[in-house]
């Protein structure tokens, strides 16, 4: 009996382990490894930081990836301060129909990929584009407005891609506070922004700080809305990371900043959770 | 001296229905108000009208003689204990009982010293630092009355607090509700479906129906002369016959029920005359049984019958008795002095009532 649980256990078991170990750590270690080889001859490899030396060397990767990291930051923030809103009309005002069918609009952009919604905004900002032609017949602007390659149509771009994944956790938790708490807030003499701050915020916090998370990483990790609406006049690190392995062709380097990129990532989120005093168990689970 | 709370044709209204249609009363300061009724009456929305969470479409509603219309609900000197408590989670004890006063911009101090008051007059002292979750029901529920009281409202509402507690619980709270009444000499409006609950601790009740007030009085006057047909169906048991008035003298009338039972009953001053149809009333304990009819010489209603069925509840233990003829089934309510210990099914048994007892109604009234 006790070898047959033990039996079970292990096949229960491998299929998480084999996806872990696979997919998980032997990649990781296999991008340490080639981050920390450089190359010193045709097939001939060193034991060396030089590729991390190169990237605190060279000014563009480290702006690119501050940057990177400060605009995550600053797009998470917008997200949650425009999400939080909208989940709690759809949580807690909307009710019946009404609530289902603003939930689903939410869901809607979701159905097509990523790559048509985030055109759907080219055709929005370009210069030939709607926005800029409505600005013209109004009177507003005398010639084409161009909207798109600059960090405000990247910053567009990342919170449109990220609502959703912001507003269901919000949603979910916020769902789960009584009515009456909230009337007991002001009640007890509490108004608007107390009953926010001292009720409604305390109790949403998993779910902001969750959303916060997926979003934050969301945006880190994003190559395509950069790429589409940033172009070239605003780097993501991404695109040089992508740049290093397809087009560079230099491994090496490639891994280390993806290397980089995952501390850089794991960092800010411990940070986070730090200072709003959650554990990722609490959140989470 | 200015009422504590009153109310002056009160009415709201959802859409084509009245929930609450035209209700006046006054509630002396220091008293306890019940509003007993069924679920869907309106009493809910009464008590959220004095929160200030609804509007009243129209009447006033004043507090210590202002009105409060247009004030909000965290400027009402009246405070709320809702039916799941509504205590905050995310707080402790003493943040939860110190919520009010640092909304009022009590010193840090001050408030310290408030809350251990409080926690001591709930006889809790010491568990400010605890979580909401790791209390009983009870105290959680004496919490949310110190929550409340600690900003000394002119008014507490209760909205059935004590309906998610287990029976125990519920007979045990009843009592200490009444004494954290009387601790803090505040005036409670308490609303309720549970008969139990609003008889033994008001000293008014205010018994509703379908928006309106059927009758305001002390707990005795309901239960002994009750106003309307639905206050003595609602508060008490009853057994209920409807029938005609086949003759009426004084104060009396002599009744067939549909079923051809005759029976005495008393008016109690409403207008009835011959060939009125009406609903009579009779409580179970108001009904004396005996083994011979002698004994029951002195009651004008007298039946003879057999037991069809007992039903045991301990002290509130009830024989049917169906008269020889029949007609009805009677519910008595069974002495537990022992002498009746060895009636069984089938046995003959007289039974009779006094025709003062037998409330007379005009039908169509509930």
């Amino acid at each position: 009996m006790h070898r047959e649980a033990k039996l079970g256990l292990i096949l229960l078991l491998t299929p998480l382990l084999l996806w872990l170990v696979l997919l998980i750590f032997i990649p990781h270690i296999d991008l340490f490894l080639v981050s920390m080889r450089e190359r010193v001859g045709v097939g001939q490899y060193d034991l060396s930081f030089a590729n991390y030396l190169t990237f605190f060397q060279e000014p563009l990767y480290l702006v690119t990836f501050l940057r990177t990291a400060v605009m995550s930051i600053f797009a998470t923030i917008l997200t949650l301060l425009i999400g939080f809103p909208v989940a709690y009309y759809i949580a807690k005002m909307a009710k019946g129909r009404t609530q289902s069918a603003l939930f689903l609009l939410c869901l809607v952009p979701f159905w097509v990929s990523e790559l048509v919604r985030t055109f759907g905004w080219m055709i929005l900002l370009r210069e030939t584009g709607i926005i800029s032609n409505l600005l013209q017949s109004v009177g507003l602007a005398n010639g084409p407005v161009e909207m798109l390659y600059n960090d405000a149509a990247i910053m567009v771009g990342l919170v449109y891609t990220s609502m959703l994944f912001m507003v269901v956790p919000l949603v979910t938790t916020l769902e789960s506070l009584p009515d009456e708490v909230v009337e007991a807030g002001y009640d007890l003499g509490g108004n608007g922004l107390s009953v926010l701050r001292e009720i409604i915020i305390p109790h949403a916090m998993p779910g902001i700080v969750s959303g916060s998370i997926v979003v934050f990483m969301l945006c880190l990790g994003n190559y395509l809305t950069p790429t589409m609406l940033g172009g070239k006049e605003s780097l993501w690190f991404t695109e040089l990371i992508y740049s290093q392995f397809i087009v560079r062709f230099n491994w090496e380097l490639g891994a280390a900043f993806g290397f980089l990129l995952l501390i850089l990532s794991s960092v800010i989120v411990w940070g986070m959770l730090r200072l709003t005093g959650q554990s990722l168990e609490k959140t989470m689970g | 001296m200015t009422p504590d709370l009153q109310c002056t044709n009160l009415t709201k209204q959802f859409g084509d229905s009245k929930a609450v249609d035209n209700v006046s009363f006054s509630v002396p300061a220091g008293s306890f108000f019940s509003i007993l009724g069924p679920s869907g009456c309106g009493k809910t929305t009464i008590m959220r009208m004095i929160a200030g969470f609804l509007e009243p479409t129209s009447g006033d509603i004043q507090i210590k003689g202002n009105s409060v219309l247009n004030v909000p609900p965290n400027k009402r000197h009246v405070n709320m204990v809702f039916q799941h408590l509504a205590l905050f989670p995310m707080m402790n004890i003493a943040d939860n009982i110190g919520y009010g006063l640092r909304r009022a911009g009590m010193h840090k101090k001050d408030i310290g010293l408030k809350v251990d008051e409080a926690l001591e007059r709930i006889g809790l002292p010491g568990i400010g630092h605890r979580r909401v979750d790791e209390l009983s029901g009870g105290q959680k529920q004496r919490v949310a009355i110190a929550r409340c009281m600690v900003l000394e409202p002119d008014v507490l509402l209760l909205d059935e607090p004590l309906g998610a507690l287990d029976l125990k619980l519920r007979e045990h709270m009843k009592v200490e509700l009444k004494n954290l009444q009387a601790a803090f000499d505040t005036t409670f409006v308490y609303i309720t479906h549970d008969q139990s609950e609003a008889l033994v601790m008001s000293d008014n009740i205010a018994v509703m129906n379908a928006g309106r007030f059927e009758q305001v009085g002390s707990a005795q006057d309901l239960y002994y002369r009750p106003d309307t047909a639905f206050v003595a169906g609602f508060v008490g048991d009853s057994n209920r016959w409807s029938g005609k008035v086949v003759k009426q003298d004084g104060g009396n009338a002599l009744v067939q029920t549909t079923s051809g039972l005759t029976l005495r009953g008393a008016t109690h001053g409403r207008a009835l005359s011959e060939g009125d149809t009406i609903d009579a009333f009779v409580r179970p304990e108001a009904i004396r049984i005996a083994h011979n009819a002698e004994e029951l010489a002195n009651f004008d209603n007298q039946i003879s019958g057999t037991v069809t069925s007992i039903l045991f509840n301990g002290a509130a233990s009830r024989v049917m008795v169906r008269d020889t003829a029949g007609h009805e089934e009677v519910a008595v309510n069974l002495p537990q002095s022992g002498e009746f210990a060895n009636l069984s099914k089938g046995a003959p048994i007289h039974i009779g009532w006094a025709s003062d007892q037998a409330n007379c109604f005009a039908a169509g009234a509930a």
